[in-house]
């Protein structure tokens, strides 16, 4: 019975990850820009992987192997956003230019902050 | 369990192809470098089902976590690699 409880949970995770990483992977198509898609990559796709991870935490139990899953849970969450802030940084330091709506889609609101 | 897990290998082999599509015909290298992170990130959980399928998931989280550190040291090389290399990425 906790057996079955415990896969559900473990099942449910890995699913949850599963469609993070599908959002992440088509913003990273959808966005107008490179600093817009960095912003999906780097935090959707490192939610996603996390709660892949932890599924799967669930699903081994408490062995040795569940701990370096843990590991690997908090490598990820350390350093891809790390990554991807490295990368941004760098294009704004070179003067890749960010991405503004053009004029005429713009409606009053934004006619009256220009 | 192993016909799920074998589900979910093929699911995420098809997600991958997405940022693939970003690396290809990426307009900035910056694009391409976003695209090769991300597949690197789903390309962890395929080996770690891979391990999971083989039933040697002690061997196979190494591998992975390897693949990990090597994903990150791969980008922070690049990203200052292109500091001293600016004319060369086309904006």
């Amino acid at each position: 019975m906790m057996t079955l409880l415990f896969h559900i949970l473990a099942v449910l995770l890995m699913l949850g990850g599963v469609f993070f990483m599908l959002v992440g992977s088509i913003g990273l198509n959808r966005m107008p820009d490179f600093y817009t898609r960095s912003h999906a990559a780097g935090k959707v796709d490192t939610l996603g992987i996390m709660m892949f991870l932890a599924g799967m935490m669930v699903f081994e139990g408490w062995t040795i192997n569940s701990a370096k899953l843990l590991l690997i849970i908090a490598f990820v969450a350390l350093t891809s956003p790390v990554a991807t802030h490295a990368l941004t940084r760098r294009a704004l330091l070179i003067g890749l230019k960010p991405w503004y709506r053009p004029k005429k889609d713009r409606g009053d609101s934004h006619a009256m902050a220009d | 369990m192993d016909i799920f897990f074998i589900i979910i290998a093929q699911v995420l082999c098809i997600i991958l192809l997405i940022p693939f599509y970003r690396v290809i015909v990426g307009p900035t290298v910056f694009d391409r470098l976003l695209g090769a992170t991300a597949i690197g990130s789903k390309i962890i959980t395929i080996v770690l089902l891979i391990g999971f399928m083989f039933d040697r998931i002690d061997m196979f989280i190494d591998i992975s976590l390897g693949y990990a550190i090597l994903n990150f040291v791969g980008v922070i090389a690049m990203a200052k690699y292109f500091k001293t290399s600016a004319r060369f990425c086309r904006l």
